[in-house]
């Protein structure tokens, strides 16, 4: 196989540095103190951004005190609230799980452990800001007040699934949140926010996007698509990268995290970058804020890179036992963002165990009182769904003949099947 | 030719009539942006946006990366803000990169989010052969259109048409593919390669009137009547099989569907059952094309009317060549042996 002298080349398939079973050791990984890291000006040269693409921005440390010029100095009653939003993540997470198991429906995805990502963010933008989301920034639904009812409703897929039944679960579009159609092919959601950013600036709109990617699908197309159309319009978006190390049973190393950051893609592009810790909820704050500052300002897009840890499975349908070590949540050195923030509102002499505890106990209360009432409207399989002529509605804005004749035939087959059906019935108690 | 034909107006090309369209709807309609390589200042590669840069402004019609992906995922966001962005997609052989964000994306929004969000886009292409593209500049791939649930797609065949399409289809609140026969740009063309180009101002269907008007979407236009056969095509091949027709003396009902998705069967119906003999047409390959989903439909709806089975006339299961591009092409030769079995049966 080889010519002459020279070596044979070897294909480099990156594997990670723990398997289920193995010890985990994390002294590898570079952990700057908190409050080291320079802040620049919202408006300045965007290579003045870019050592902070190869560092960590960090405000809460280890003595749980918010240090250094990227604290965003919130007040108690923001610090409270930002605790308690990702207290209720987490707590409809665990709820929508356990709602899985029961075969309640088909399918969840949880994001423990990365819930500063998403409410951190969604705190740091206006309530008007476009959000395009990817799968796992339900702290966004909930930081907007998206009813927690009509997210059960549509994880459900029951009769008042505003979707009508037609999304995978957690796939939501809250359009009066400003929180874009979730998709699940990946990463589209990125060059589209770029879109409405361009038309935001086209109308000379004030309002600005922002969209989430996971590190695993920033290897799509249109993650280089959405930086290169950004960075030649400057348009008025921030993006995130969740890198929360594993993509399904895929690490990092497999969207080019063994080369260099996420983070570092912004260099390429000339746009600003941050790197953060994702697990800091001030620091993701502050990161998020400065972005949209700078954006509103004309002086361009942000790409963030949020470096978190996916403390559970992609989803209910895979087991991380099979992949990975499972002392990784435990060693993780950026510890939990819950816990953190918890222990800072401590440290500040405004909280304690029992306070929290009873906070705890509140938000699983609603999430609780929510599920009651979604469940009344029915359950993924057990009948209560839309009526069988919507399955034909919003293809077209109106209906074309042969959608028209393909309706009558899904009609036909339900009445042959059950003869006493009517089609309304579904929205009360048909079969 | 249709009443609009006695309206104030002027002979036109096609690239006139669509530049015409494009400069009607960026006038009456804030939303209106035109997007894509080259389409700026430059205007176009075939100038079908020429002039309109200057005349309604930079962030009204601007040159984009090189990036059909980002194009297409750009608009859809654009939709989503309450645009309506008209894309074009230098070549219809280039929409591949886009295929995810139209497929996956434009088709299924209204639908995917219960009507929140629609994406409103009209996606401009030149399309189809006869100009010694090769295979990167002559395909027809409407088919992979046509397949996919939630998108229009249109063709027309004549600057009047192309002008009062393309208005339709950008104030259509559903994702649009518009393909612009290239061959057709300049002149109507017959299938004889080998003869002089005719130009448009020729032809009647180059009358193109003033201002704004619509061809709804979904209707077919009878372009030669007859009693003997029917003829469905579309795009550059509706000229080809009137020309076949009339060397021949053959009685033929030539249709130009002029919209595929949403289709007018009632035009198809009414003159099958007419003519009791049907030939479809089409540039494009011939395996999985539209052409057998016409005649499939000619079939289940017109059986018992039928005098011969359907005859169907397409390009060849090949890639698009360059110095055979003739013998690709389904042209006169092949056209006029479909009319002789059909007629004979």
């Amino acid at each position: 196989m080889t010519a002459g002298n020279l070596p044979g080349l070897r294909l480099h398939v990156p594997e990670p540095r723990f398997r289920p079973g193995d010890a985990v050791d994390y002294s590898t990984l570079v952990i700057p103190p908190a409050g080291a890291q320079p802040r620049p000006d919202e408006v300045c040269a965007a290579s003045e951004t870019h050592p902070l693409c190869l560092d960590l921005v960090r405000v809460l440390g280890d003595d749980d005190r918010a240090h250094g010029p990227w604290n965003p100095a919130l007040d108690v009653a923001t610090l409270l609230r930002m605790l308690r939003l990702m207290a209720l993540t987490r707590a409809f997470d665990a709820r929508m799980v356990r709602a899985q198991r029961q075969g309640k429906t088909s399918f969840y995805m949880k994001s423990t452990g990365e819930e500063a990502t998403s409410v951190a963010t969604a705190m740091a933008l206006a309530e008007d800001d476009m959000v395009f989301p990817s799968y796992r920034q339900q702290g966004v639904f909930l930081t907007r007040g998206y009813p927690l009812v009509d997210m059960i409703n549509q994880i459900l897929s029951n009769r008042a699934d505003k979707l009508k039944g037609r999304q995978l679960p957690i796939m939501y579009s809250a359009r009066e949140c400003a929180i874009f159609s979730i998709s699940g092919n990946l990463a589209t959601q990125y060059p589209q926010a770029v879109g409405w950013a361009m038309a935001s600036a086209i109308r000379g709109d004030t309002r600005i996007a922002t969209a989430f990617i996971g590190e695993g699908s920033s290897a799509e197309g249109d993650f280089h698509s959405a930086l290169t159309f950004a960075a030649v319009y400057n348009a008025p978006v921030v993006f995130h990268v969740v890198n929360n190390q594993w993509a399904i049973s895929s690490f990092s190393g497999f969207a080019g995290a063994e080369r260099t950051t996420f983070a570092a893609r912004a260099i390429g592009y000339g746009i600003a970058g941050l790197r953060i810790d994702g697990n800091d909820p001030l620091a993701v704050y502050a990161a998020v804020r400065w972005a949209a500052d700078r954006a509103r300002a004309n002086a361009g897009p942000t790409l963030i890179e949020h470096f978190t840890y996916r403390a559970e499975g992609h989803s209910t349908s895979d087991d991380p036992g099979q992949y990975r070590s499972a002392a990784e949540r435990a060693e993780w050195p950026l510890g939990d963002p819950v816990d953190r923030l918890m222990r800072h509102l401590m440290a500040l002499g405004e909280w304690d165990a029992e306070r929290q505890a009873a906070m705890d106990a509140a938000v699983d209360g609603e999430v609780r009182a929510a599920m009651r009432a979604a469940e009344a409207n029915g359950v993924l399989g057990h009948g209560l769904h839309h009526p069988f002529r919507t399955l034909f509605e919003d293809v077209f804005e109106t209906l074309p003949w042969h959608l028209a004749e393909q309706n009558a035939q899904a009609l036909h087959e339900r009445q042959v099947k059950w003869p006493d059906w009517s089609d309304d019935a579904d929205l009360g108690d048909a079969p | 030719m249709t009443g609009a034909d006695a309206a104030p107006g002027r002979r036109m090309t096609m690239i006139e009539a669509i530049n015409d369209a494009l400069d009607v709807m960026l006038a009456r309609d804030p939303m209106v942006v035109v997007l894509g390589e080259d389409v700026g200042y430059f205007g176009g590669v075939f100038r079908a946006t020429a002039g309109l840069q200057a005349k309604h402004g930079r962030t009204r019609v601007f040159d984009t990366p090189i990036s059909e992906c980002g194009i297409i995922g750009v608009a859809v966001g654009m939709g989503a803000y309450g645009l309506r962005p008209v894309p074009e997609i230098q070549f219809a052989d280039y929409i591949y990169p886009g295929l995810d964000q139209l497929v996956s994306e434009a088709a299924r929004l209204r639908y995917r989010s219960a009507g929140e969000f629609t994406a409103p886009m009209t996606v401009r292409s030149p399309f189809g052969g006869g100009i010694f593209g090769g295979q990167t500049h002559s395909q027809s791939p409407e088919a992979l259109f046509t397949h996919v649930a939630g998108i229009k797609t249109v063709v027309p065949s004549t600057p009047h048409d192309a002008k009062g399409l393309l208005i339709a289809a950008i104030e259509d609140n559903d994702p649009v593919i518009f393909f612009e026969p290239k061959r057709l740009y300049n002149g109507p063309f017959n299938g004889h390669y080998d003869e002089p180009a005719v130009p448009w101002s020729r032809h009647p269907d180059s009358h193109v009137p003033e201002g704004h008007y619509r061809i709804d979407l979904g209707t077919a236009r009878v372009v030669r009547a007859g009693e003997a056969v029917t003829v469905l095509a579309y795009g550059t091949m509706v000229h080809v099989a009137r020309e076949v027709a009339e060397r021949q003396g053959i009685d033929a009902e030539v249709i130009d569907l002029r919209t595929l998705v949403p289709l007018d069967i009632a035009a198809i119906e009414r003159s099958v059952r007419k003519t009791g003999r049907c030939m479809v047409v089409h540039e494009a390959t011939r395996t999985g094309g539209f052409g057998a989903e016409l005649a499939a439909l000619v079939q289940e709806r017109c059986f018992y009317a039928l005098e011969a089975p359907v005859e169907r006339v397409t390009g060849f299961d090949t890639p698009y060549p360059h110095s055979l591009e003739w013998a690709y092409f389904p042209g006169p030769v092949r056209i006029g042996e479909a009319f002789d079995r059909l007629i004979a049966a």
